[in-house]
Parts: C-alpha cells; structure tokens; sequence
C-alpha cells in the first residue's frame, strides 16, 4: 500500500515536472497580449460563440433594407417590418393561420426557407422581418450599454481605486446612490416629457445606470495594483498620476473590465428585452424581442413559432456573449494553466526522441 | 466596530433621503396624474379632479410635497409610519402590509433550494474539475444565464404544468417516458461518479435500471393520484438519512454519530402515528412549530446521550438528521392531503396552477388543503426564479472552492494525515462558504427587483405589481412607498453582507485601520 502510494507520487512528479516544462514551453518568449490570445484562441466555446455572434449580426443586420445617409441598401429579404404581402396569409398543411414554411429537412418537397420561414403574424406580416428587426435592436443595446457603462464604470472605479481618500468615498457613495435609484424611473420621465426617443436612448440611459457593479471590481483592483511595486518603481522614476494609471495600472486591470463588461452586455440584452416584455422598454409600432414574446405569449399553445424565434434568438446571443466572457476569463488569467492533454505529453516525448536519434 | 455601522447607517440615511427626494420629484413630473380625468366626458369629473387634488395634496409643489410624505415616515420612529393614500383611497400601508408576505414567500422560497442545490451540484464540479459532468454543468449553466426568466416562465407553464395536468387523468407513465428518465438518470449519475470504464458502465446500468423499476412500479400503484410514504418507505429513507448525513458530518467509523442518528429515525418512526394524529387533530402552524421544537430537542437530547466525548459533532449529526426526517414526515403528510386536495371542486383533478398565488375557492378552514395549495402556487414561480438564479451558485461555488483547495492551510490539513472526507468538508467547504454567504445575500436583493417580472408573468400581486400600478397610473405614494421599502432593504442587504463577511473570516476586519 504505501510502497504502491510513493510510486504513484513518483510518477506525478515526474508527470508535474513535464507538463511544467510543456506549459512553460507555451508562454517562451512571448508578449503578455501573445499569450492571452493565444489562450483565447484555444478556448473552444468561446471560438464557436464569437463565429456564431459574428455571423447571426452579419445576418441580422443585412437582412432588412436600411437607408445609409442618402443611399437605400437593400436587405436580403423580400419582406420589410411593415410589409402585408399581397396574398394574405399563405396556406397551411394543418389549417394554422400563419405557419412558418422553414424546413429543415433536405429530402422534403419544401426544403428551404419558403415564404414566409417563421411564419406570420396577427396581420400577416412576416415575422422572419419582424424577429430580425428585434434582434438587431436587442444587439444595438448590447453594444450601446457595453460602451457606456464599461467606460463609465471604468473611469469611476479607477479614480476611486488610485485616489482613495475622500474622493473614493464620495465616488463610492455616489454608486450607493445610484444603485437605489430604479433606472425604469428614469425611462418613463423622459418617455413623458420626450415622448418615445427610440432605442439607441433607451439603450444610452440603460447604460448610464449599468456602471456600478463594474466601477466596484475596477476600484477593487485598482487598490490592489497601486501598492504593488512596479508602480513604486514608476514613480520614483518620476511619471506622473496620469501616466501610472493608463500605462501602468490599466494595462494590468484590462482582463477584469473586459470580462465584466462581456458579462455586463449579455446582462443587458436581457434587460432590455424583460423591460420591453413589462411595457416600459421598447414600445408598440418599434419591435423588440422582448415585446414580440409579450405580444404573443398567449398564442403559445396554438401557434408556438411566434414564441419560439423571438426566444431562440435572445438566448442565441445572450449565450455566446456569456462564453465569450468565459473564454477571456481564462484567457486573462494568470493562474490559469492549460490542461496538458495526452497528444500534448506525446509530441513532447517524440521531439525529445528526435532530438535525442541526430 | 460600533463607530463603524453607526457611520455606515448615518451615510445609508442621507443616502436614502437624497434619492428617496431625487425620485420624488423624478416621478412627479413623470406624468399628470389627472390627465386621464381631465380629458374625460364623466358630469362628474371636475368634482373627482377636485377630490384627488385634496387628497393627493396635488396643489402643493412635488418638493414641498416630498417633505409631507417624509414626516408620514419619520411618523415611524413615534411607533405609527403612514405611508399617505393611494389614489383610489386605500391606505398604502394597508397595501405593502398585504404585498411584502407575497413576494418574500416567493423569494425566500427559491433563494432557499437554489442555495441548496446550487452549492451542492457546485461542490461536485469542483471536486470533479474537467470531468465530463463539469463540462455539462458548465454549459447549463451558462445557458441557464442566458434564459429570460419570462420565457421560462411560458415554457414552464406549457410543458410542465399543463402537461402534468393532463398526465394525472390517466396517470400511467408511457413507456418511451420510462426508458428516457432511466437513461437520464444512467447518464447524470455516471457522470458524477467517475473512474474507471467498467466503473462508469456499472454505475450507469445500477441507476438507470434502478430509476426504470421505480417509474414502473410507481405507474402500476397509481401513485402519482395516491402519493404517500407510509411508515415502511420512511423507515427506510429515515436509514438512508441518517447514514448520509453521519458520512458527510463525521464519517460512519464514528460508530456513536451512527447509533445516535439512528436512533433518532428509531424514535420518529415509532412517533409517526402520534405525530400523524396531532397533525390532524390540531392542524396549524403553531402545532408543526411545537413539533419542529419538541424533534431538534429530542434529536439533541439523544445525541448528549450516546456521546461521551465529541458530544458537538455527535449533536449535530443527530440534529441534522432528525431535522431532515421531520422534514419527511411534513412531506408525507402533504401527500396524504393530496388526494382529497385533487377532489375538490376548486381543483377538479388539474393541481398545478399556471397563475395566481392562490386559490379563492378552497375551504379556508382546512389547513392543510390551504398549506398545499399555497405550495402548488409556489411550484412553477419558484421553479422559473430557481432556473435562472442557481446558475449564479454553482458557478460561484465551484469557483471559491477550487480557490480554497489551492491554498496552503489545504495542504497542511492533507500532510497531516486527514481523510479525504475532513479535508472537504471541515476545512475547504466552510471556508467557502464564507465569500458565499455575501453573494446570497446580494442575491437576494437582485431577485426582490426581478421579481417585478416574476410577478407579472404570474399574476402575483406582491411589491413589484405594486410598483408597476404605481408608475403607469402616476400614483406617487404608492410608487415612493415600495421604491422606500425595496431601496432600505438594498443598503441594508450591502452592510449585512459588509459585517457578514467580517464576523465570517478572521482575516478581514471592517473599519479597522482608520
């Protein structure tokens, strides 16, 4: 038993040292950003999600017609958020008014996207138009909020992180204050006095109020960089506040907010669509997922598609944001090494061998 | 320390003043509360603009409106807090009082099994890192975090509660059903316990043909329209208890732990029929309190008894054992009322309600028809809440844990020759638990604000319906009433979770070092 239990930790020790020499193998001779991407790229969900983000807003946006300044740029589907196609409500195998005509079945008659792919709704509009505008606003306020409150919460958390004193109390009451204040508020005083503004506003005053938790982890860390020694060394060699922030202590802060603010946008898709779901988002002649799913919540038991898209497409997005924060979590971490698999062991023994057989 | 929360309690009153004044005024000029009667063709609308604008005070500017209000709360600390009115007359305290039961039974409910089920299911990722469990809990999880909980919540009552429904009328389980739950379950448990291959397909086929047998015979009985324990199955789910909790609290060479756990099963078994004709006889909440009581007292009781030494650990053992198996006994008591539950009109054989928090037409006086109803309330809002926030758990578990397995006092605590068992769940599983207890109590906040969604998805009328009403019908006192309740609630959840933290960990110590 005992002699059994020395060999086994024999043998990790040796398999320890191996992959302590495979793992440094990896980061040899490279730049910090090298290194990180390098993890990124290895991340396989992440790599699936940011190929899935890129090509549904490739689609999403390209799919209904848009005016460009002066230039009309025709989308690639026929049918536009307002359009009642000229033959009513096209037939159905079971009778349903509106079915979608998608089919994914490649030894089916219908194969393709049909007329109308996911069906139409109430008044016969095509709901294929109606899901893409929805989401392309669903993706707007992700990245208007993304940009918003991830340089807002920045700039709060690093100047109360690196100042301290009295301005990091204040700052920080400041976020205490704005957290208690529900940003819905905010949103019907304007709709109020403004009348509907539109999402890129909706979106703008989300964000205004989506800082807080980021301005937090960024005072955090900034607390903890400051006392570290090379930002001493930074300043007995004479740089100035403004200098120790960006080129010194931000750099090493960046996988923390980018982190954050990946979380803080999957977070505000689905804000926006639960506020749009609850009437105070995005309102009536606009779409929004959120109030697609409303509309339609009770047609659930006899025509599902108009619950299913809206729903398909929120989570689609929502989800590969969140592993694409996952991914550069990892990415970004410094404790985190590789799990060496056993191809990995295996090509390190064959270049030992190589290097040993001249 | 006390300086510390007196400054922190002096700085969350000026707070709450200057935000409960900002959003006063903010919601004031938020709309017309008379715009709809202004515009109306009644003969008597003037006579109601003049009424409201009375009671309202709506003639006083909004800023010297918010200090009336304010001493209507500050009336609190001489023992009467007023809320004012609402605008159709009702006292808005009358209201809150009525609204806050609702939505903390709500939340309290699903914080409490997904804390449970969260940690657990974390602790096993953790501990199996890079398993082929952790990489599917992994992505559920993050699936979980990108679920609106309103779509959730449709879903739900679709397949989950009408179904079931429709199932009880003929309650047999099909069987592709049967086959599916068993490979489920195959598939779920063999992926926890990991090992070798044969290991693996042992375990597998052990659960898989384990769940195919209770399914069937849980068909054949009918159950699903009878449920119920009975004393046998309770005796032996009452052993099962007590050895489970004897191995994860003091491991079962601890032969006394064993005994004392034991017997406390012993001793409810032989109490089920007493306890059973208490809860008939005397049904109320006071009764299963005195119950509650009268078992923790007995559990401890005998743990004293068999301990000679160790008498803590053995206690609580046997505590925690007797608590779960007064849980079972409950259980099977709302089992027993099930069937009678089912019979009634209000029901008529369809128990799972899709909206509501409860049913009007069931006989108030009958306690436990009115317990399981408000259970079967509970089910599909908890689930949907469950859903989303337990995801948060076991990613946060998973990851505080493998932090603490990393650390160096882990490592002394193995090289002094402690079982596996102690190492996990004495020294890495309680320090986990500390930066844990913060985050539920955050949680906990964040759920009271989305359970303005919950609500309304299932027609709960709790603080967030309160609040919705109170912003689409410019109803200021009603509005500043759960923003005052929720926001104080918020601040307060930040200190806990401040001072949690400290009393928790001996390292950090608040207001230390000013």
């Amino acid at each position: 038993m005992i002699f059994n239990r020395n060999k086994r930790e024999a043998l990790e020790a040796q398999r320890d040292s191996s992959e302590g020499a495979i793992a440094n193998k990896e980061v040899e001779g490279k730049s910090q950003r090298q290194i990180v991407f390098g993890r990124f790229i290895r991340h396989r969900g992440a790599m699936i999600s940011v190929l899935t983000l890129i090509s549904l807003i490739i689609i999403v946006y390209s799919a209904l017609d848009f005016n460009l300044g002066p230039w009309k740029i025709k989308g690639w589907w026929k049918y536009g958020i307002a359009d009642i196609p000229e033959g009513g409500f096209a037939a159905c195998p079971h009778g349903e008014i509106g079915c979608p005509t998608l089919s994914l079945n490649p030894f089916s008659k219908a194969f393709g996207l049909g007329e109308h792919p996911f069906g139409q709704d109430d008044i016969g509009r095509d709901y294929l138009a109606l899901v893409m505008r929805g989401a392309q606003r669903s993706i707007l306020v992700m990245f208007i909020v993304g940009a918003i409150g991830g340089t807002l919460g920045t700039i709060i958390g690093s100047i109360s992180g690196f100042y301290r004193g009295k301005v990091d109390a204040i700052l920080m009451r400041f976020t205490d204050f704005i957290i208690t204040i529900p940003s819905i508020i905010i949103g019907s005083v304007v709709g109020y006095h403004y009348g509907n503004l539109g999402v890129p506003f909706l979106a703008m005053y989300l964000g205004l109020f989506a800082w807080t938790g980021l301005s937090r982890l960024v005072r955090g860390e900034f607390l903890k960089l400051r006392e570290l020694e090379f930002v001493d060394a930074a300043r007995v060699a004479g740089a100035s506040n403004r200098r120790i922030i960006f080129k010194h202590i931000l750099p090493n802060a960046v996988g923390i907010i980018i982190v954050s603010v990946t979380l803080l946008m999957s977070g505000a898709i689905l804000l926006e669509t639960a506020l749009s779901y609850i009437g105070f988002g995005v309102v009536a002649p606009d779409v929004s997922l959120g109030l697609l799913i409303s509309q339609y919540q009770d047609s659930f038991t006899s025509r599902p598609w108009l619950f299913w898209y809206p729903g398909f497409f929120i989570v689609s997005i929502a989800l590969s944001v969140n592993f694409i924060g996952d991914g550069l979590r990892d990415a970004f971490d410094p404790r985190q090494r590789r799990r060496i698999s056993r191809k990995d062991r295996q090509r390190d023994v064959d270049v030992a061998k190589e290097r040993e057989t001249p | 320390m006390f300086a510390f929360i007196s400054r922190r309690i002096g700085v969350l009153l000026v707070i709450l003043f200057g935000s409960s004044f900002i959003l006063y005024n903010l919601a004031a000029i938020s709309g017309d509360p008379l715009e709809a009667l202004r515009t109306s063709n009644e003969p008597n609308a003037k006579q109601q603009i003049i009424t409201l604008t009375r009671t309202l005070q709506l003639n006083v500017p909004p800023p010297v409106r918010y200090f009336y209000w304010l001493r209507g709360i500050l009336g609190g600390f001489a023992g009467h807090v007023d809320f004012g009115n609402a605008r159709d007359g009702h006292p808005v305290t009358e209201l809150i009082a009525n609204a806050i039961p609702v939505t903390l039974r709500l939340v309290t409910m699903s914080t409490i099994v997904a804390c449970i089920l969260g940690i657990t299911i974390g602790i096993v990722t953790a501990l199996r890192q890079y398993s082929r469990f952790d990489y599917a809990m992994t992505f559920v999880s993050f699936l979980l975090f990108s679920l609106p909980v309103f779509w959730v919540a449709v879903l739900l009552k679709q397949y989950l509660a009408i179904r079931f429904n429709t199932f009880l009328s003929s309650p047999t389980i099909p069987f592709t059903s049967i086959i599916f739950f068993s490979t489920a379950s195959g598939v779920f448990w063999s992926a926890i316990i990991s090992g070798t291959r044969k290991r693996v397909l042992t375990v597998f086929a052990v659960a898989a043909g384990f769940t195919a047998i209770l399914l069937e015979i849980l068909s054949l009985l009918k159950w699903f329209i009878h449920p119920g324990l009975g004393i046998v199955v309770l005796a032996i789910l009452g052993v099962g208890v007590a050895c489970g909790v004897t191995q994860l609290s003091t491991g079962l060479e601890n032969k006394v732990a064993l005994r004392a756990s034991l017997l406390v099963v012993g001793i409810g078994v032989l109490s089920y029929y007493p306890a059973n004709y208490f809860m008939r006889q005397y049904a109320n909440t006071a009764t299963i309190l005195l119950m509650a009581v009268v078992t923790i007292a007995l559990s401890l009781f005998t743990g004293r008894f068999l301990a000679k030494i160790d008498r803590g650990t053995i206690m609580r053992t046997s505590t925690i054992t007797g608590f779960i198996f007064g849980l079972l006994v409950l259980l099977d008591k709302l089992m027993q009322t099930w069937a009678p539950y089912m019979a009634t009109d209000a029901i008529n054989n369809r128990p799972v309600p899709t909206i509501g928090q409860s049913n009007s037409q069931i006989d108030p006086t009958n306690y436990w028809f009115v317990t399981l109803d408000t259970l079967m309330h509970l089910i599909l809002p908890t689930l949907a809440l469950l859903l989303i926030s337990f995801a948060g758990y076991i990613r946060f578990t998973r990851g505080t844990l493998l932090e603490v397995l990393n650390s160096d006092y882990i490592r002394t605590a193995r090289a002094k020759g402690l079982n596996e068992r102690t190492v996990i769940m004495r020294h890495a599983f309680r320090n986990t638990l500390i930066p844990l207890s913060t985050i539920i109590v955050a949680d906990f906040m964040g759920i009271i604000g989305g359970a303005i969604i919950t609500e309304s998805v299932f027609g709960w009328v709790g603080m967030g319906t309160l609040f919705r009403q109170g912003l689409l019908s410019f109803d200021l006192n009603l509005l500043m009433a759960v923003f005052f309740i929720t926001a104080s609630l918020a601040v307060l959840a930040n200190l806990i979770a401040d001072l949690l933290y400290s009393a928790l960990d001996p390292r950090i110590r608040v207001g230390a070092g000013k």
